[in-house]
């Protein structure tokens, strides 16, 4: 069972036959008058078209680029080249992705200003402290997520839009955890991560609307103008067309993988803290992604978790440090002032029907104790 | 580093996530309420992990700081 579906869903059938049938149509340069490089372009265009139809934009404010990290690269870096003259300051949440604090960071390191505004306990930002933050002179960018990726809450993004329009801020919305889950709020700039939905990787969505100022910070590409967005070499036609016709067949199944997966997220909930004991579930219980849940085991590490359950047949998600390259946990659990370690996050798939997905809860709910409690035993706590 | 009179050391440097908070636990449950606890840890978790079992549990955490060479020293009131 693929219940890591969060950041990653496993490939959907349509982006995966669109990827083959355009690995014969699509695989010359766009930019050739041949033929072949024609059919190429007309694959690319119709793929941004229907990106741009889903987006509510016009085809020349989508970009794509060669994977999601680039996209936010792209999105925070070219807004601050292209607004530099209002000033050096970038506003970010404390749980954004990881690209956009690296961004943020590397701002820092020329000069620049970044300011974090915290979450509370549910990860959510307060929309007055972002507010009061973006409305101090010099902000030349604020990036906020629809909702955050590891735990599911919702951010206030509508508000904080109110607020950045009023300080004439343009807002970039990072919607990697809901694009092609749940409708997209109004932004100036937006990336997304076609993996999120089932498409191959190699591409990530830009979304520049027009009137935002910005510069590439990248060397000049012949084939990207220098104040049109993208990135050097864009991506490649086969990916993004698949990214184009996943988005779509995520969305002709939307509400009904919406109540099926609320369903089980909302069973899980109910039932993971009564059969574990010590578990804490994170993230905002209603206001939130319809597929996302994790939760925390004190006394349990979660790489020892993940590994039984991954025996077990669940191959799920996990922010504790010891799953990860470093010695540090999720900043997003740090933030919200969580229980970082035995750490497990479950993200459901679209494409799972809703008696398989059932089943496959019930079983989790027979897994997961027992693998918690070996764990537990291994480590001698039970009883602590 | 002697730790000040009636507060109780642990010692859980060189350890990784969980184990400074399971051997904190261990610690507790042999001494009575009230007992200040004093533990010392290398791990970056345990400046996250301690404060959250504190409120699972309902002890009060005192502190968190830096001590000698950068180890974390967190200090925990048992209930």
């Amino acid at each position: 069972m693929h219940w890591d579906a969060a950041q990653v869903a496993p490939l959907h059938p349509a982006a995966r036959e669109a990827l083959l049938a355009a690995l014969d149509d699509g695989w010359a340069d766009p930019e050739r008058l041949h033929q072949e490089g024609r059919r190429a372009r007309m694959l690319l265009d119709g793929a941004r078209a229907a990106v741009a139809d889903v987006l509510g934009a016009r085809a020349e404010e989508v970009a794509f680029t060669g994977s999601h990290s680039l996209a936010v690269h792209a999105a925070v870096l070219g807004t601050l080249a292209g607004r530099q003259r209002v000033g050096p300051r970038l506003v970010h949440s404390a749980v954004e992705h990881s690209a956009v604090l690296a961004c943020a960071s590397w701002h820092r390191d020329r000069g620049g200003e970044a300011a974090a505004v915290p979450v509370g306990a549910q990860a959510r930002v307060d929309t007055d402290a972002f507010a009061a933050e973006v409305a101090r002179p010099g902000t030349a960018l604020a990036a906020l997520q629809s909702a955050n990726g590891e735990v599911g809450t919702h951010q206030p993004v509508e508000e904080v839009l109110v607020a950045c329009r009023a300080a004439g801020v343009p807002l970039l919305v990072d919607a990697a955890a809901s694009a092609g889950q749940e409708p997209l709020p109004a932004h100036d700039l937006l990336v997304a991560d076609p993996r999120a939905w089932g498409a191959p990787p190699g591409v990530g969505v830009l979304v520049v609307r027009a009137g935002v100022r910005w510069r590439s910070p990248w060397p000049e590409d012949p084939a990207v103008p220098p104040d049109r967005p993208g990135t050097p070499g864009g991506a490649g036609v086969p990916q993004v067309l698949a990214a184009a016709v996943g988005l779509q067949a995520v969305l002709a199944e939307r509400e009904a993988a919406d109540r099926r997966r609320r369903e089980v997220v909302a069973l899980l909930r109910d039932r993971v803290p009564v059969l574990c004991p010590d578990v804490e579930v994170v993230g905002d219980p209603d206001d939130r992604l319809p597929h996302v849940l994790t939760f925390s085991c004190l006394f349990a590490d979660g790489e020892t978790l993940l590994a039984e359950l991954d025996a077990a047949g669940f191959a799920v998600g996990s922010g504790s440090a010891c799953t990860a390259s470093t010695l540090e946990p999720s900043h997003v659990l740090a933030a919200m002032g969580a229980l970082t370690h035995g750490n497990v996050r479950v993200g459901l798939p679209s494409t799972t029907d809703a008696a398989t997905l059932r089943e496959q809860a019930e079983q989790f709910l027979v897994e997961l104790p027992a693998a918690l409690a070996r764990v537990r035993d291994r480590l001698g706590t039970s009883g602590l | 580093m002697s730790p000040p009179d009636g507060e109780v050391v642990v010692d859980a440097r060189g350890s990784r996530c969980p184990v400074p908070v399971i051997e904190t636990a261990r610690a507790a449950r042999e001494h009575p309420g009230g007992t200040v606890l004093r533990v010392l840890s290398t791990d970056p978790a345990t400046a996250l992990d301690l404060p959250a079992w504190c409120r699972m549990r309902g002890h009060d955490l005192l502190d968190v700081q830096r001590g000698e060479d950068d180890d974390l020293v967190v200090r925990v009131r048992l209930r």
